[in-house]
């Protein structure tokens, strides 16, 4: 007997419509954003303030796609921000003292201090069992803590720094500057990751159904564990391009940014309960809050309204989202009901 | 082909004090499709989980094909060729039907790690038609309806090539039209060879689609028959190891006032029109294919949705019922379908659980009075004889059977003059459904209104004074005790009375 | 009503009521872990330094976390029932913000002490309010207004400060109660944390707390109006942060828009040191405020070696992880409950 559900195979792509209409409409809000901004401020539509606008995004481009694989577990890393600020310090101190190291081994390092710092998250998330709220919370005050040790409450300075050093951020391979680059290489790296190999899927996997990865074998402690030593190296990378980028290794580098990270991933799609998410998704949520951030400085909005803006973005985001999402499942649902 | 493929000797389990197990001994033969039956701790599902490798048997021996084997955990038995789908589905709800089947699995090019999604959609297509079912290997399963999402798991478990496929409760959360569809694909795979083990309470069903029958007692092996010689009383005697007298108390109930009256309630997309009358000492037995909407209607009359039109009356009079509180101060009760998700806060004790919706009767000022509270527990929880060394001890520590006792003795104590039992027997064991619907009756005769919603048509058969049956929202038929006969109520169910679409068309909803 | 059972007798006594008493069950109690933990700090510091053990210190070291207690009370409300609350810094910055603007601006000062209070009350109402309309975890929303609110504050404020209090509001946070040592400040935490043991562990109130934190499904089908206590709550710790700014403020004398940037971290470390569980449903105010001055004691230990702040937040961090990494080694210990 034939189980004609017709109806299932048309929803099936009317869904995968959807889901790409996320991408299409954050798309076409950019694109009106960037339409209205720049009726009010002519500098906005030019190059070079597009090419501001991409450095700076490329930053919490990064580590929002560590971010991403984090909350599609269902977790939440809040240290990011802090693990960035002690990488970047760390490498800040070590170039400065060590004029000749080549600017590839200074973003080793930081790669590596990152990826260090997230496998202590992993481990005591996934060993431990430390849900990960505390365990990054924790973790996040720990690594802003020993940035102020290790640097004696100083800052690192640009005529401290070598020039090779500074340049990291600066030079440009192929035309592209170094930072579009990186984060080119990165995103498509996790995108190939996530989404053609067998580790990756699990990923999804786990956020989806933590029992049922369980019950058909997969490792969720290794899961649990990469995907906040992910997080971690992705910030440490971060970590030594920032420095590098504004020249300056500070204590109080990059306070706050965790919450961008997330606030990227949330607009882009990811969903906090875990189970979804996409790269382009997170890549265009956090051009978006970039923009926005370039765009109240073209406005010469004072800098105190940043902060409200930025967490009513988020809970706007957040609120529409919610009320779409609801109303698309509701018709996609064989039946519908509760 | 009486090949046995799968036997088990003299298997015994211990759980710290409990035996759950003692010396059973069981026997699979290739290509049948084999039932396992018994009352609620009789040990059939400690069994499958000892056949599925997630639990190890304290002693006895497994032999898979004649070769003694060690099932030491859930992968090595799925290795052997066993597969088992849970009543909780295992699936993955944002991710495709393919990549559930080939989830731990998956087909890939082993140097670069790439998976060839082409190949594995192109297999989930095949292997769907292999059961005759078409569905889009790239939907997301959270999309599909709880029959589709346990036919993944029917897929998966062919995807790994199992010979044997076990099946706990599969059809408690199918409609009837599922049930059927789900019993053709059972025949399909038995077809190819693959050997079925199947735990029901649906004593019928084990009729309808199993060869032979294990019957399980008290962790005990009682004995296996051939389904074609052995009758319903003498399986009912094996499992509860006594003659039940009638299993449906017949009790002449003087027929009271009208106590609740609905009148034209509607709900979009979930009831329509819905107008009836239940009186004092009745039971009204509301029956209906899961989905028919039966239980968003007793959630609206209870307040916990509300409704877009329609009138509720209460004693005559019109109420306006937006939440529980109001509906619990008319008299109302709700005891819901999912006793532990919605009928029980499971890590806490037996007296805070009875006394969650009362607890304003023990408050003055604000603060609760513990003796009282107590005092009145435990008389509800005697009352409906729960069985648990004390009232503190916590709700998810207790049997299913008591679970169910304790959710009802916690709306028994609001008192109520209508009470809506939303399948007041699933999942719980012959004795305990027993004592429960002697409870019911004894409640009618003390004037209480009942409505029953049951799934289980020998339940509405046997309990109700009057039927209701709903179909995708609307009332379709209206029966005294008398006419209902068992067809009737099907078509009702179907909607083939009043010329309604047919049988293929009917959603299962959530 | 009698229920005669068909395939076994009844028991004449039926189910039993009282539990019997486990001396054991007593003393393997997260308060007791944490009282001895008490003790333990208290020898320490006493050797770091001879006053410690005097009536005046003891009382002076509580000003430094009274603010902190306050909002740990009502946080572990929120957590108990399931949720969490990242806004709480935010909110207190800006309930002072808004009680700092009018005094400059020349209203009287009592008035704008309680339209700083409103301000935060209904900042947490919007959050309880967001929480129970749209259906998202409050880690979201909170996480939102943790950035709205405090930026509203900077947007009031600006870059400034405000002081020059009048001395009868800085008596507030500064003062004690008559003659005695007792601060005021501590004084008022201490009624509140009455009132708060008293809702949560006597009250129908709290029980209600405890049902929707363990299975908020299952309260509502049992007639608990879920969405009412969670506005409840979140309105509270709105009304409970704005008055930690105003004490706040008090007590420096001075209100800064960057108000409580590290407040979020410490409180709930002392919230989950207390024995409230992440995930809800577990927890007690006396726990609670054991973890309170447990932690408080400890930070005025470290003072007085001279550790810098930044070091003792790491040391709190670590404490944290070791409160939560405590319990589930003792469990295994234990293999009981």
């Amino acid at each position: 007997m034939k189980n004609l559900d017709t109806n299932t195979q048309h929803r099936g792509q009317l869904l995968r419509r959807i889901s790409g209409r996320r991408e299409i409409v954050l798309s076409a809000f950019i694109i009106i954003l960037i339409i209205a901004v720049s009726i009010r401020s002519p500098y906005f539509l030019t190059i070079s303030n597009f090419k501001n606008i991409l450095l700076d995004s490329s930053l919490l481009m990064i580590l929002a796609i560590g971010q991403m694989m984090v909350i599609i577990t269902a977790g939440i890393d809040l240290s990011v921000a802090s693990t960035l600020a002690f990488s970047g310090m760390a490498v800040g101190l070590i170039v400065s003292n060590n004029g000749g190291i080549h600017p590839l081994l200074a973003i080793l390092m930081g790669t590596g201090i990152g990826m260090v710092i997230g496998s202590l998250n992993g481990f005591l998330i996934s060993k431990a069992g430390i849900p990960p709220i505390i365990a990054t919370i924790a973790a996040m005050v720990i690594w802003r803590g020993s940035t102020f040790i290790i640097s004696g409450g100083a800052w690192v300075d640009a005529y401290e720094m070598p020039y090779s050093f500074k340049q990291i951020a600066r030079n440009t391979t192929l035309l592209v500057p170094n930072l579009i680059f990186i984060v080119i290489i990165v995103s498509i790296i996790f995108y190939y990751f996530l989404g053609y190999t067998k580790t990756g899927r699990q990923i999804y996997a786990f956020g989806s159904n933590p029992d049922a990865a369980r019950f058909v074998g997969i490792n969720v402690a290794k899961i649990n564990f990469l995907v906040y030593m992910f997080s971690g190296t992705l910030a440490g990378l971060g970590g030594v391009l920032w420095v590098s980028r504004y020249a300056s290794a500070q204590s109080n580098t990059a306070t706050g940014f965790e919450l961008l990270t997330v606030a990227a991933c949330v607009i882009g799609g990811v969903f906090i309960f875990g189970g979804t998410g996409t790269i382009t998704g997170v890549l265009l949520g956090s051009f978006l809050l970039s923009i926005v951030a370039n765009a109240l400085n073209q406005i010469r909005i004072s800098p105190f309204w940043k902060l409200a803006i930025q967490g009513a973005i988020i809970l706007i985001a957040v609120i529409t989202d919610s009320i779409l999402s609801r109303r698309v499942e509701r018709t996609l649902r064989e039946g519908g009901g509760s | 082909m009486d090949k046995t493929i799968l036997r088990l000797e003299n298997i015994t389990k211990t759980f710290t004090g409990t035996l759950a197990l003692n010396k059973v001994n069981f026997e699979l033969n290739a290509g049948e499709v084999h039932a396992i039956i018994g009352e609620n701790g009789a040990g059939k599902s400690t069994l499958i989980k000892v056949i599925s490798g997630i639990h190890q048997p304290d002693s006895g021996s497994i032999y898979l094909n004649d070769n003694l084997v060690s099932l030491n955990n859930s992968l090595l038995a799925q290795k052997h060729g066993i597969a088992t789908i849970y009543q909780e589905p295992t699936i993955f709800p944002d991710l495709s039907i393919a990549e559930n089947v080939y989830m731990g699995h998956h087909e890939y090019n082993p140097v670069t790690r790439h998976i060839k999604w082409k190949k594995i959609h192109d297999n989930t297509v095949k292997l769907l038609e292999s059961l005759e079912v078409k569905l889009d290997p790239r939907t997301m399963v959270k999309n599909l309806s709880a029959a589709n999402q346990q036919l993944v798991e029917i897929v998966k478990a062919l995807s790994q090539n199992s010979q044997i496929l076990i099946m706990d409760e599969p059809t408690s959360a199918l409609t009837l039209s599922e049930v059927k569809d789900l019993f053709k694909i059972i025949k399909h795979l038995k077809n190819s060879g693959t050997s079925i083990i199947f735990i029901s309470h649906r004593i019928e069903e084990v009729f309808e689609i199993a060869d032979r029958v294990t019957v399980l007692r008290d962790g005990h092996y009682i004995d296996t028959r051939d389904v074609s010689d052995v009758t319903i009383d003498e399986l009912i005697k094996m499992m509860v190891g006594r003659v039940l007298k009638d299993m449906f108390p017949k009790i002449k109930i003087e027929r009271g006032d009208p106590i609740l009256r609905v009148e034209a309630l509607t709900k979009a997309r979930q009831f329509y029109n819905i107008s009836f009358e239940l009186h004092k000492g009745e039971i009204l037995g509301f029956s209906g294919l899961i989905g028919a909407g039966r239980s968003e209607l007793a959630r609206a009359i209870f307040g916990l949705e509300n409704t877009d039109s329609g009138k509720i009356l209460v004693n005559g009079k019109q109420v306006y019922i937006h939440n529980p509180v109001v509906a619990m101060n008319y008299g109302l009760a709700y005891l819901p379908e999912d006793r532990q998700h919605q009928g029980l806060v499971l890590p806490m004790d037996i007296t805070d659980n009875v006394t969650l919706p009362i607890l304003g009767q023990f408050t003055k000022m604000g603060l609760v009075n513990t003796g009282r509270e107590t005092k009145v527990a435990k008389k509800y929880a005697d009352m409906l004889d729960v069985r648990a060394s004390g009232l503190w001890k916590k709700v998810f520590e207790l049997s299913g059977g008591n679970q169910q006792k304790v959710v009802l003795a916690k709306w028994l104590a609001t008192d109520p003059k209508v009470l809506v039992l939303d399948e007041p027997t699933r999942g719980i064991d012959v004795g305990a459904k027993a004592s429960v619907h002697k409870f019911m009756g004894e409640l009618a005769s003390q004037g209480i209104g009942i409505i029953m919603i049951s799934s289980e048509l020998s339940e509405i058969l046997g309990m109700s004074d009057r039927i209701i049956v709903m179909c995708e929202g609307k009332i379709t038929a209206e029966f005294t005790r008398k006419e209902a006969t068992q067809d009737k109520l099907l078509s009702a169910a179907v909607g083939l009375s009043g010329g309604q679409k047919n049988k293929d068309r009917v959603k299962a909803k959530k | 009503m009698n229920v005669t059972d068909i395939s076994k007798g009844i028991s004449s006594a039926g189910i039993s009521e009282k539990e019997p008493f486990s001396a054991r069950s007593l003393f393997i109690r997260w308060e007791s872990i944490l009282i001895l933990l008490i003790i333990i700090v208290v020898i320490i510091n006493s050797n770091i330094s001879t006053h410690f053990l005097t009536v005046r210190t003891l009382f002076n070291m509580t000003f430094n976390f009274m603010e902190l207690g306050i909002i740990a009370l009502i946080m572990s409300f929120v957590i108990i029932i399931g949720q969490i609350d990242l806004s709480v810094g935010s909110n207190m910055a800006m309930s002072a913000a808004v009680m700092g603007i009018n005094y400059q601006m020349g209203v009287n000062m009592w008035v704008a002490v309680i339209l700083g209070l409103l301000a935060g009350t209904l900042g947490g109402f919007f959050n309880g309010v967001l929480i129970t309309r749209v259906k998202i975890h409050s880690i979201i929303i909170t996480l939102g207004t943790y950035s709205l609110f405090r930026g509203i504050a900077y947007v009031i404020l600006g870059d400034k400060a405000v002081s020059s209090y009048t001395e009868k509001f800085l008596y507030l946070g500064q003062g004690r109660i008559g003659n005695s040592p007792v601060p005021v400040e501590l004084a008022i935490f201490s009624v509140l944390a009455v009132i708060f043991g008293i809702i949560l562990h006597k009250s129908r109130f709290g029980r209600y707390m405890y049902a929707i934190g363990n299975n908020e499904l299952a309260s509502r089908y049992s007639g608990i109006s879920v969405d009412r206590i969670k506005v409840i709550i979140y309105t509270a710790s709105g009304f409970i942060c704005a008055l930690a700014g105003v004490l706040f403020s008090s007590r420096v004398s001075v209100t800064r828009p960057n108000m409580g940037e590290a407040f979020l971290f410490e409180i709930v470390t002392v919230v989950l040191l207390g024995g409230v569980s992440i995930y809800g449903g577990q927890g007690t105010i006396f726990g609670v405020v054991l973890s309170l001055f447990l932690v408080g004691m400890l930070r005025y230990g470290l003072s007085l070696v001279n550790v810098p702040s930044n070091v003792m937040s790491v040391i709190i961090g670590c404490i944290l992880i070791f409160a939560i990494l405590l319990p589930k080694v003792l469990r295994r210990v234990f293999a009981v409950r």
